[in-house]
């Protein structure tokens, strides 16, 4: 879909602050309240934009335990439907967070989430390895996270600039 | 035996301590204080331009450049000014590497100004222009520019404050701390004016980067002004490397020359990491110049239009980031509201008096911080205003 600049600036602004109001869009983007919300309902109809997240780091929440594995999966394609069939199988798994189709060692790069590591090794046993074309898996276990998604974890950088200068 | 009053030289004990200066240590010492007193970018430099200071020192490179600066960093300088402002520039002998454009101010004076020359200053206008010119034995004349032409120096105006002395006009666009821009027609009119008196010119360009309406036209572009212009920029504000100090001159060879020879007496030449940062800086660099610029044109529009909803009207600034509103309505002097709002709201701006009579009854306000941080700010202004009309 062509969009406008102001729409693509839209989407920029959203995609680092989602719980601007209309009314500050309307101010940054120089357009009326309503065409930002028009355009806001319309893209979110066409599934331009998907869904509006908060991202947390966990490892700050006491007593929250979860762990987080990335799996390398080799695929024997079917034919006809290639790899999208075996993605669809892995991917509507709730313990499934991510499904990407690789090029070079591996086919798959599923990302799953669990409370335990046992809780995720048994999935990747009982339901991953057990799809009739998966030919193999490798199991990564993240153990920090640093950067999600452009965000950088960890304490935030304060303002080092003096209250005021020239 | 005598006792002399003070060692400290007429000409500097003349001088006025900034207004900036007053405002800071008022501000030093409190909590929880929003700023919008800053003028520098909240970005820190890129990554890639810091990395390459710090291979630059793991190289060993720890020794002086050439007085002008390296000469890959004034090649790239001169590649630069012509890609974005069309301007040809020699990097052999018309192009000086500075510590910031304020030593480029500095010496630019220095070299133009004999005892007694009048240097033309638009008013509002950046607090060193006055002292430099002073301290180089010159006369400042300022122009006090009108809200009514977006803060412009007109050709009438300048016109006007034209004597026989006058050596040199000293203009800077985008402005600090009006934000106005002077857009290629009033630059054309303002040259006929400049060249029909046989006037220099210093073009203070430091925000040409942060034009958001208009591209950049550098005044040295026009017909007949490149001989007459030295342009003063650096890498400050647009690519958010303040604490580099690193700036450039691009002048014509004869009075690149002269410049030259007080440069290399006063500093030797700019610092040698900054300068490895830089030629990183303009190689890839731009693309966060242009993401930092929308960022910034975005947190313009937002800010400006509410200070007009809150009733301290406020132009539209063409570039640089700092909104410059009326405070008239309140019936306070600029020292007054910049006080009282620190003290009750806890919100830091600059009275627009300390950039010269003309800023009188403005404040100036950066809009350099978060989305965040002006939202709040922005909620404190309201209810400043609210409790201080009449
Ligand atoms: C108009 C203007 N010129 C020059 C400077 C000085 O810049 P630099 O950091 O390159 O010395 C500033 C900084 O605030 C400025 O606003």
């Amino acid at each position: 879909m062509q969009l406008r600049d102001w729409e693509l600036d839209l989407l920029r602004v959203l995609q680092k602050d989602s719980r601007l109001t209309y009314e500050d869009l309307s101010k940054m983007l120089q357009v009326t309240k309503e065409e930002v919300e028009e355009t806001v309902t319309r893209m979110e109809k066409d599934h331009i934009l998907v869904r509006y997240n908060s991202v947390v780091d966990w490892s700050k929440v006491e007593g929250h335990e979860g762990v987080t594995a990335m799996i390398d999966v080799k695929v024997a394609p079917k034919r006809g439907v290639g790899f999208d069939e075996v993605a669809q199988r892995i991917y509507r798994y709730k313990e499934v967070k991510s499904v990407y189709l690789m090029s070079g060692a591996y086919d798959l790069s599923v990302t799953v989430e669990g409370r335990t590591m046992n809780e995720v090794a048994n999935f990747v046993s009982d339901k991953l390895s057990t799809i009739d074309s998966v030919l193999s898996t490798t199991t990564h276990f993240q153990l920090k996270k640093y950067k999600h998604d452009g965000t950088i974890f960890g304490d935030y950088e304060e303002d080092k600039r003096i209250v005021v200068s020239p | 035996m005598t006792t002399k009053t003070s060692y400290v030289s007429k000409s500097v004990e003349k001088l006025k301590p900034s207004g900036i200066r007053k405002f800071f240590d008022l501000a030093a010492g409190m909590e929880g204080v929003i700023s919008l007193g800053v003028g520098e970018p909240d970005f820190v430099t890129s990554w890639t331009v810091r990395e390459a200071a710090i291979l630059s020192l793991e190289q060993g490179y720890t020794s002086y450049t050439a007085n002008a600066g390296l000469f890959d960093l004034r090649k790239r300088i001169a590649d630069y000014m012509n890609s974005r402002y069309q301007l040809t520039y020699d990097p052999a002998h018309e192009i000086i590497v500075t510590v910031g454009a304020s030593q480029a101010l500095d010496i630019s004076l220095r070299a133009l100004v004999d005892q007694g020359d009048e240097v033309i200053i638009v008013e509002p206008g950046f607090v060193s222009y006055v002292p430099l010119v002073e301290l180089a034995g010159g006369v400042a004349v300022t122009v006090k520019t009108k809200p009514e032409n977006g803060f412009n120096l007109t050709a009438e105006e300048l016109e006007a404050a034209i004597t026989d002395k006058t050596k040199a006009v000293l203009l800077c666009s985008p402005n600090n701390p009006t934000g106005s821009v002077l857009e290629k027609d009033d630059l054309i009119e303002l040259a006929e004016v400049i060249k029909r008196h046989d006037l220099a010119v210093l073009s203070d360009e430091i925000y040409s980067e942060l034009a958001y309406d208009a591209d950049h036209v550098s005044i040295a572009s026009l017909e007949g002004m490149r001989d007459r212009t030295i342009v003063i920029n650096g890498f400050s504000k647009g690519f958010a490397m303040t604490g580099w100090r690193l700036g450039y001159i691009c002048a014509p060879v004869e009075i690149a020359q002269a410049l030259l020879k007080i440069h290399q007496y006063a500093m030797m030449c700019a610092s040698t990491p900054a300068q490895f940062a830089a030629i990183e800086a303009l190689d890839k660099g731009m693309e966060d110049v242009t993401e930092m610029k929308r960022s910034y044109r975005h947190r313009r529009h937002y800010f400006v239009d509410s200070l007009n909803e809150i009733g301290l009207e406020c132009h539209t600034p063409g570039g640089a980031f700092y909104a410059f509103p009326s405070i008239r309505k309140t019936g306070l002097s600029s020292e007054e509201f910049a006080e009282k709002l620190l003290l009750e709201e806890k919100v830091a701006v600059v009275p627009g008096n300390v950039f010269g009579k003309g800023g009188e009854g403005f404040i100036r306000c950066s809009y350099a911080s978060s989305m965040e941080q002006l939202q709040e700010a922005v909620k404190r202004l309201k209810r400043f205003v609210e409790n201080h009309s009449n």
